[in-house]
């Protein structure tokens, strides 16, 4: 059994200190130049435009999302569960063809600018854009967080409502007092499941995104396979990687926040 | 009443966008010309095409193989390692947890990279068996993921009663332990495939010359421009997708009544992701 | 040969730095129920796992038949265990939860049948064979689990508190059930419970056990009439324990007044516990004993009232057929036979 559970973590702890190995191995004086490398101007804008369209991307997908979760919660048991597989369809639908399909909407050649062009309307140059790489990733990664929001709330007792109700609540408060901080675990999971492949896709940016949008994932690609620049590759590799265990750790305060005494704002 | 109608048309615009896309890839796909705008006919011509074209069919032929198997060898992998994890106690135990979930939760490209890193690092050359190696070790954990529970829930009781009775240990696992966390296996073993199929970037950088995957493909042809055979692809894909999705709804319905929910074994999967990362935090 | 089946000896066992089981030593007789009883945490699952080859002792040596058997694993040792919680084979039906151990004995096809068909007569199970385990109530289920384990006829049955999770009447019909079993079986039954009533009930001999430690070892009516500790005499019924003072041999002094009894060899002057059976206690009209109290409280129990006496500061629980008012003064009796002396505990 031993062997079975140490070689595949072998394998992890291996490649996870070759990625530091790559840093400082080759020229053990200078471990922290790749990383110097990272701050400068360039780069950093690279960061903080990841960072701002995966946390707009998932603010949207929680805007639109939220919504949808609690209609389904709200729904009949029969239809429930059809709406939720009609939900999870796309997720199974391999990511590289739906955002494939966003191109051929939006393209130059595509559904919407054909419709205008039949209007009469100037064509927009849709693809290749920032709101390109936004939309694309609302849209794959949309599911993912209605999913754990509907969760929540389908698990929270109707009664609470009912003595709410009992106590003078009117819908509005019921929502604000009760449902809202009830239903933040499943938003916080929501969030996570959005913000981390949001974060470091690479896909998406790339054929819908062009030279406009480049996203550390983008970057760390090009790194590798363009340039073999590994050094420089895997301290952003690091970096991201550091991104994400912030973000999660910020994401799981939260949740012992409000799990452990719900927040009354 | 107002609201049971806002909501109505509330879904339905989410549906539109959710699948839109899709849809117009899978109307398109009969269209006569390249375009993707206008309609000159009905044809079948780009599926012949997708047919003929040998880099598809052998991308599709390896994206078949390398999930069957990666998805084989994680389970067995995997469900003896859930076994020997579930015997372990205390400090070990959360420190193997924790480290079996690592590729669980690190963002694709690291892992991609990191194996890459890895493979380069002790020489071996690429191929097939370095992308096979890498699907099994990020599907691995997954199988874990899926049989754990089950073992939790078995009677701890239930091997001893076994050995009690005069079996030993292997015959115990044999007709004891297995019988009762087959379901488990069984998802892992379908999580696995999923996985397997679906996987874009972490095949993208430990593949070799000569083996590709289908995700790998439609990448390569995307990048080159828009070509309609992607459109064929993408139908056939969505009816596999729709059959497979009905065929587990209903064996998951079958088994498990009180999973009222209908959630497929992916969603649990990813649920179950970030409770584990919740509790490695 | 002696005629004990099992034999512990010096058994110590710890868990996590904690001794679960102090140096144990007791012997088990063939054709013996023997119950071990104690409270929560005081060892006698230990015990029982060790024996079974569940858990391996730190110290001492365990032997079955004469022969060690400290290494051998459970697979191979002739004795059957019944678990708490049953651990039936939820996958598997009826019957072959029941053939299970005789398929592995590669035990002919007609035999398993015949076997496992006598053994359901018996439980009173006939034609459950099919049954899925899910689809049985709690005391068929346990039926059941007995039977898996008897049907392999084992020298020795190990019975892990296997009547815990059922209700009240069936609880004591089983009770029956098993003692009459064992007697008809001739095989050794130890068992495990931390009810006493059950163990006095079913016993040839109860191995009273707390903290690792064996505090007395004899047949039900011993350990119920001459507890050894103050410990035994409150696990065991209800009892009152005082404060005494043994002025010499069979005179006892507490609550201020000086007794006869049959207790010897105790230090003059020496501290001891007293042990009094409520039941032994007899109510007499007020100014006639040397007790003599205010009723607190008084409830009928059907079989008896269960009175709370104050006497001198100490409230003795007394059960009786006679009733006392409540706030009246009543004498209470009772004979030298009723009064037990014990060493005081040492508190450490």
């Amino acid at each position: 059994m031993v062997i079975f559970i140490v070689f595949p973590c072998l394998l992890v702890v291996l490649y996870s200190i070759t990625t530091k190995d790559s840093n400082g191995l080759t020229t053990i004086h200078f471990t922290l130049e790749s990383f110097k490398k990272f701050f400068d101007p360039l780069y950093m804008n690279i960061l903080w435009d990841s960072i701002f369209l995966a946390a707009l991307s998932t603010a949207i997908c929680l805007f639109l999302g939220y919504p949808a979760a609690f209609i389904i919660s709200k729904a009949n048991i029969s239809i429930r569960s059809t709406i939720l597989f009609l939900c999870i369809l796309p997720m199974w639908m391999n990511m590289l063809l739906r955002t494939y399909a966003w191109m051929t909407i939006l393209g130059n050649n595509g559904i919407i600018n054909n419709i205008l062009s039949f209007f009469g309307l100037p064509r927009l140059n849709l693809l290749y854009t920032r709101g390109a790489t936004i939309m694309g990733m609302v849209y794959n990664f949309l599911p993912f967080m209605i999913l754990p929001i509907y969760t929540a709330l389908s698990k929270m007792d109707t009664g609470i409502l009912e003595a709410a109700d009992d106590l003078g609540a009117n819908k509005l408060i019921e929502f604000k007092k009760i449902i809202l901080p009830l239903s933040m675990p499943g938003v916080i999971s929501g969030i996570v499941m959005v913000f981390m492949p949001a974060v470091s896709t690479f896909i998406i940016p790339q054929l819908l995104g062009g030279n406009k949008s480049m996203m550390i994932g983008n970057l760390i690609e090009k790194l590798f396979i363009l340039n073999g620049d590994w050094n420089f590759g895997s301290a952003i590799s690091i970096i991201m990687m550091v991104i994400i265990l912030i973000s999660m750790a910020i994401m799981n305060k939260f949740d012992v926040d409000k799990e452990g005494g719900a927040r009354l704002w | 009443m107002v609201k049971k109608h806002l909501s109505r048309i509330y879904m339905g615009i989410i549906f539109i966008f959710l699948y839109a896309p899709i849809i117009v890839l899978a109307v398109f796909s009969f269209n006569e010309s390249k375009s993707r705008g206008n309609w000159t006919g009905f044809s079948f011509k780009w599926y012949l095409e997708l047919f003929r074209d040998n880099d598809i069919r052998s991308a599709f032929y390896y994206t078949i193989l390398i999930a069957i198997t990666s998805a084989i060898i994680s389970t067995i992998l995997g469900t003896l390692a859930a076994i020997g994890i579930n015997g372990m106690k205390g400090k070990k135990k959360s420190i193997a947890l924790n480290i079996n979930y690592l590729p669980v939760v690190n963002p694709d490209i690291v892992t991609g990279i990191s194996l890459m890193i890895l493979y380069i690092s002790f020489g071996i050359s690429f191929g097939f068996k370095t992308i096979l190696i890498s699907h099994i070790v990020f599907n691995t954990p997954y199988v874990i993921l899926s049989v754990l529970p089950k073992l939790k829930q078995l009677d701890v009781n239930m091997t001893e009663a076994a050995m009690d009775l005069g079996a030993t240990p292997t015959y115990a696992l044999r007709k004891v332990i297995i019988p009762e966390i087959k379901p488990g296996i069984i998802t892992g073993f379908l999580m696995a495939f999923t996985l397997s199929i679906d996987d874009f970037i972490i095949s993208y950088f430990t593949k070799g010359e000569g083996v590709t995957n289908l995700s790998i493909v439609i990448y390569s042809m995307a990048r080159r421009g828009v070509r309609p055979t992607i459109n064929a692809l993408s139908t056939i894909l969505l009816i596999v997708v729709l059959l497979l999705m009905l065929l587990t709804n209903k064996r998951s319905n079958a088994i498990e009544k009180s999973k009222k929910s209908g959630k497929s074994n992916l969603v649990i999967c990813q649920e179950k992701k970030i409770n584990k990362i919740k509790r490695i935090d | 040969m002696s005629n004990a089946i099992i034999e512990l000896n010096n058994i110590t066992k710890k868990f996590d730095g904690e001794t679960v089981l102090d140096n144990i030593t007791l012997s088990v007789m063939k054709n013996e129920f023997v119950t071990l009883l104690g409270p929560s945490g005081c060892g006698k699952t230990t015990t029982l796992r060790i024996i079974g080859g569940f858990e391996t002792p730190d110290e001492g040596k365990i032997y079955f038949d004469g022969n060690l058997i400290n290494e051998v694993p459970p697979f191979k040792r002739q004795l059957n265990t019944v678990f708490q919680k049953y651990a039936l084979f939820p996958h598997m039906n009826v019957f072959e939860n029941i053939a299970f151990g005789l398929r592995i004995k590669k035990m002919d096809e007609q035999l398993i049948n015949s076997k496992v068909e006598k053994i359901l007569e018996l439980f009173n199970l006939k034609n459950f064979g099919k049954r899925r385990i899910d689809q049985l109530s709690g005391g068929q289920q346990q039926r059941i689990a007995i039977a898996r384990a008897l049907v392999n006829e084992p020298k020795v049955l190990l019975l892990d508190e296997p009547l815990g999770a059922l209700d009240l009447k069936l609880r004591k019909e089983m009770q029956h059930e098993l003692k009459a079993m064992q007697k008809q079986l001739g095989i050794t039954f130890i068992y495990v419970t931390h009810d006493q009533e059950e163990a006095l009930t079913m016993s040839d001999t109860i191995v009273v056990m707390n903290e690792g430690i064996i505090q007395q070892m004899g047949p039900p009516m011993d350990i119920y009439n001459e507890p050894k500790n103050a410990f035994v005499a409150d696990f065991i019924g209800e009892s009152n324990i005082l404060d005494g003072i043994m002025h010499k041999d069979y005179l006892v002094e507490f609550l201020g007044k000086k007794f006869e009894c049959l207790d010897y060899g105790f230090g003059k002057g020496e501290k001891v516990d007293v042990v009094i059976r409520p039941e032994d206690l007899e109510l007499k009209p007020a100014g006639k004993s040397k007790l003599e109290g205010k009723v607190k409280s008084v409830i009928f129990k059907g079989v008896h009232y269960e009175m709370q006496i104050v006497v001198n500061g100490y409230e003795f629980l007394v059960q009786s057929t006679d009733m006392a008012t409540v706030g009246t003064t009543v004498g209470l009796t009772l004979t030298p036979d009723d009064i037990h002396i014990m060493k005081k505990e040492v508190i450490l």
